[in-house]
């Protein structure tokens, strides 16, 4: 077994550390450990920041990527060999989905093919009938097993809220109990732990059942839209987040320095930014993308494996984006600048002969942190967004990955059969939906919390 | 004879906190009814209660308004629409946003015409020139087509002003109709608005703050104090024999003086301002040329001596706060000398001015914006001494003398954690005070340090300025377009006018005896305070 990283992974690996890191300062510092505390009082931000949470985890197991050893039999020498296609830990977890491929379409709970098929049995007669499906219990026991399912993800998560709340509260544990199931705890646990449960039981759910039946149904070629679903997470929060951090550091350099240095370093970014924001988005990602595409298709030596390629197909893709989206943002710090530059405690500060960049760093960024916060979680959600609709047309990320866009670029053929075939966009679209409905509401949450004008 | 309008036990809440406490008062027929609180009083809300343009969230308890015996609370919203603008009309403190900035001003007064009289285009037209006209609008027919950005301040109340006349209201409520206008406008205003009174025989419900304000205009007094009218009375009666303490004290404290300085000539000149010329070029096109400049300071010169306080006194766009920033060294444009302790500080060079820049420090007029929400209190009067290098290195002693800087300007030494949004407006000028403060300077520019506070809060900062004065021998130079508060602080003072300073000498003497024709119609505007001995009855 060999681990293998990926560009992709290699940036989502740090930029967990650094969010490490980064929580690791703020909670020794105790003002902003408060703002914390105040944005997590709700309950909507702790139910959403939960299930973005679950989301991280699914993109985090699915970044670490291993090429397994081929078995012993198959070993020519004594070097060890490794089979030529990489898995992520998410792939070993849903390994069954992996190699149980069907025929062709199957709704979801099907025990037959959602297409009739010509066959001629034994007398000779020709007959149109649904196949059965080869990888699903023949046992009509879907409620029973569904029972089963359900206490054991009702176990499982209650095991863990117990010694998540053991580990918090050692010493009076019966007491924080007591106090979280009456919602009187400080920070709404109750709701968090609720949303913990729901999600952890609706996993196990989804997860057992798909041992013996395919839950949310296959698609054209068999393959499971679970597994496709649960894959495509990834995808999705990896272009929000990488992208907005590819844009963040050029759009708070250019508008702070626009707005606070004017003349011709203004003049300079306003003409650039103007630029690239009247050049259509679309167009200039097609044309990277594609013009990255011949550039791969000409080196194929470059990747040692389709996933590679594909990455780095994603990571460019990435890049695209974040070149694309920055003029939004720069224009409004720019403007904020501007205002905040006036206000009579950078004229103070100037007067204690502080130097520019420490009124950046002191006076203007602090004070731009709750637009930045803001449109970093907004964005996030219109990135995710943004991959479907690219992938859609076709330029977003390689065919071959697992995206929403392309699920849903699939399913426009699938919508337009008759009888409809409806799961693979379906799920595609409740997967987007619970991600970005969850970014939105932290980032209200975030907003409501930052913004200096809404303190009472 | 029978009152205009009459609120009776008017009471606001919102949700447990009462707003208002059964306010009650009656305007007659064809006076002026000025109702005076501090801010936070509820003097607006009262004003909004009766047009019933109350925020959803604020509930009327108790109490009724009735105009000409007709409950207000008793119409539908369809009756009260008619009411708003034909019986009573209102004016408001911000003319700019209060006229919609892509309608020419004649065609926003139409259209209020057009809604409740239903007027034909020429009559309207006509009508429109003569309100103008009434108003006193210089070149009205010229004025119909301009967009309210043309206009100045005082001109733009008077559009103001017309169109809460165009539907001849019964009623007329100015909410702080001259706070934004500099004193020789509100003057104007002031009595274009009594002379208005007169001749339409309209009754005024006038909300302001200013207590010179209402001594000039009401014919009625109603002093607001935390929701509850605390004293109501007669103009006349109410200057001579307030009642209620909070009143003598607001009273007193509009009135108040310095103790007239023992005025010795002979300390040495601290600074030094020479020929002091602000020049800002106008830039245009493409490649930014300069095709020509606003003077905004043009040939200044004053010196302050050590311990003692020059008043800068100007309307708005007089150059007195670009005044301020040169002698911070914070303009590029500056020309002339300004000789601190000898050494002149225009052009100087970053390294050299450091030093000095620990020497004069500012105090801002908007306490909103003069401190950085995001920093707290400890952290925003560290930031000086960090950067000049003053007071001790070490953090746990920065934290004992930032303490005892509060504790100087009379707040708590627990507020060096808190936020600036937790304070109050007075507290944050404190704040700021403090600030300045901490880096020990000699010379502290005060930009209109009093001008966003209210009349007691104002007292309480001159007084704290003064005594800090007294014991630490620090200069001011305090900037301010308000006449009123010059005695209170200021040893000397200088009137500027379009850049240059038209009078300046020892504050009796022009403030007794002005030379200038300028400062004469400026001490002619400011609204006083009728003295008691003044007062023949």
């Amino acid at each position: 077994m060999k681990l293998v990283m990926l560009w992709t992974d290699m940036l989502v690996w740090s930029l967990v550390i650094v969010l490490f890191v980064w929580s690791w300062v703020v909670s020794r510092n105790p003002q902003v450990k408060k703002t914390w505390h105040r944005i997590f009082k709700s309950n909507i931000a702790m139910a959403s920041s939960v299930v973005l949470l679950f989301y991280l985890l699914f993109t985090l197991l699915d970044s670490i990527h291993l090429r397994l050893a081929l078995p012993l039999e198959a070993q020519k020498s004594e070097v060890v060999a490794y089979e030529v296609e990489m898995v992520s830990l998410l792939d070993l977890i849903f390994e069954h989905n992996i190699q149980n491929t069907e025929r062709t379409y199957s709704a979801p709970f099907a025990t037959v093919e959602y297409a009739s098929s010509i066959v001629v049995d034994e007398h000779g007669v020709t007959k149109q009938v649904y196949l059965p499906l080869k990888y699903v219990s023949t046992k009509d026991d879907l409620i029973q097993e569904s029972l089963f399912a359900l206490g054991v993800g009702f176990a499982v998560a209650l095991l863990l809220v117990f010694l998540h709340i053991l580990k918090r509260e050692k010493s009076r544990f019966i007491l924080a109990c007591k106090e979280i199931i009456r919602g009187e705890s400080d920070l709404p646990w109750r709701t968090a732990y609720g949303t913990f449960i729901l999600l952890v039981v609706a996993f196990t759910w989804l997860y057992l059942l798909s041992y013996s039946y395919h839950v949310l149904g296959t698609d054209k070629v068999g393959g499971d839209v679970l597994y496709q679903s649960f894959k495509s997470i990834r995808t999705g929060v990896l272009i929000g987040i990488l992208t907005t951090l590819i844009m963040l550091p050029v759009a708070v350099i250019l508008g702070v320095s626009a707005g606070l240095f004017g003349g011709w370093v203004d003049d300079v970014i306003q003409y650039l930014y103007t630029t690239l924001s009247s050049i259509p988005g679309v167009l200039l990602i097609a044309a990277g993308v594609l013009s990255m595409q011949v550039m791969m298709d000409n080196n194929p030596t470059w990747f040692e494996t389709t996933l590679e390629r594909s990455d780095l197909r994603l990571l460019f893709l990435i890049l695209i984006l974040g070149i694309t989206s920055w003029t939004g943002l720069c224009r409004v710090l720019r403007a904020e600048t501007l205002k905040i530059s006036q206000m009579e405690f950078v004229t103070a500060a100037k007067a204690f002969g502080v130097s520019k960049l420490t009124i950046i760093r002191r006076h203007i960024v602090p004070n731009l942190m709750h637009i930045i916060l803001i449109s970093v979680v907004l964005d996030f959600s219109g990135l995710v967004l943004a991959e479907a609709v690219l992938s859609y047309v076709g330029v977003g990320v390689d065919p071959t990955m697992h995206s929403w866009g392309n699920m849903i670029n699939q399913a426009r053929l699938e919508m337009a059969r008759e009888p409809m075939v409806w799961w693979s966009l379906f799920s595609a679209f409740v997967f987007m939906f619970i991600l970005v409905l969850a970014a939105n509401l932290f980032s209200d949450r975030i907003q409501r919390v930052l913004d200096p004008r809404n303190k009472t | 004879m029978s009152s205009i309008l009459s609120v009776k036990n008017l009471s606001l809440t919102v949700g447990s906190d009462t707003l208002l406490d059964s306010v009650s008062f009656d305007i007659e027929h064809g006076e002026i009814f000025a109702l005076v609180g501090e801010s936070g009083s509820g003097k607006s809300l009262t004003s909004l209660a009766i047009i019933r343009l109350l925020p959803e969230v604020i509930a009327v308890r108790s109490g009724d308004v009735r105009l000409k015996e007709r409950s207000l609370f008793g119409l539908s919203e369809s009756q009260m629409q008619k009411v708003r603008g034909k019986s009573i009309a209102m004016i408001f403190q911000e003319p700019m946003s209060a006229l919609n900035p892509v309608m020419t001003v004649g065609s926003q007064v139409a259209e209020v015409l057009q809604v409740h009289l239903g007027l034909k285009k020429d009559q309207m037209k006509e009508k429109v020139l003569s309100l103008f006209r009434e108003v006193a609008l210089k070149d009205p027919e010229e004025r119909y087509h301009w967009y309210p950005h043309q206009l100045s301040g005082g001109q733009k109340q008077r559009v103001m002003i017309a169109i809460a006349l165009a539907c001849e209201p019964d009623l007329l409520i100015a909410d702080e109709p001259t706070t934004a206008l500099d004193v020789t406008i509100q003057a104007q205003v002031l009595t274009l608005l009594k002379k208005i009174c007169k001749q339409r025989d309209l009754s005024i419900l006038f909300i302001t703050h200013d207590m010179a304000v209402v001594s000039e205009m009401a014919d009625k007094v109603a002093v607001m104090k935390e929701g509850k009218i605390v004293e109501q009375a007669a103009c006349k009666e109410f200057f001579v024999h307030p009642q209620h303490p909070y009143t003598q004290r607001l009273l007193e404290d509009a009135r108040a003086t310095k103790a007239l300085n023992k005025v010795e000539k002979e300390n040495e000149p601290l600074i030094e301002v020479k020929d002091l010329k602000v020049h800002f070029p106008i830039k245009k096109g493409f490649f930014q040329r300069t095709t020509g400049f606003v003077k905004a300071v043009d040939g200044v010169t004053f010196s302050i001596a050590k311990g003692k306080t020059l008043a800068l006194v100007g309307e708005s766009g007089s150059g007195k706060s670009t005044i301020g920033k040169a002698i911070l060294s914070l303009l590029d444009e500056t020309e002339g000398t300004v000789s601190f302790e000898k050494q002149n500080l225009v052009g100087l060079d970053k390294k050299i001015l450091s030093p000095y820049r620990r020497k004069i420090q500012v105090v801002f007029q908007d306490p909103f914006s003069a401190l950085n929400p995001r920093m707290t209190i400890a952290d925003i009067i560290r930031e000086g001494m960090m950067s000049l290098g003053v007071g001790p290195k070490e953090r746990r002693e920065q934290d004992a003398y930032i303490e005892a800087l509060l504790l100087k300007v009379d707040l708590e030494a627990e507020h060096m954690y808190r936020y600036p949004h937790e304070f109050s407006g007075g507290q944050r000028q404190r704040i700021g005070i403090a600030r300045a403060l901490a880096v020990e300077p000699e010379l502290i520019i005060c930009d209109e340090p009093t001008s966003a506070l209210d009349v007691s809060v104002r007292t309480q900062v001159l007084a704290l300025l003064t005594k800090l004065q007294e014991e630490s021998g620090v200069s001011y130079l305090f900037i301010t377009h308000d006449l009123s508060i010059v005695p209170m602080i200021a040893d000397e003072v200088a009137v500027m006018k379009e850049g240059k300073i038209v009078e300046q000498g020892l504050v009796e003497e022009v403030m007794e005896d002005p030379q200038h024709s300028y400062t004469q119609k400026l001490l002619a505007s400011a609204p006083k305070i009728k003295r008691e001995n003044d007062n023949t009855i």
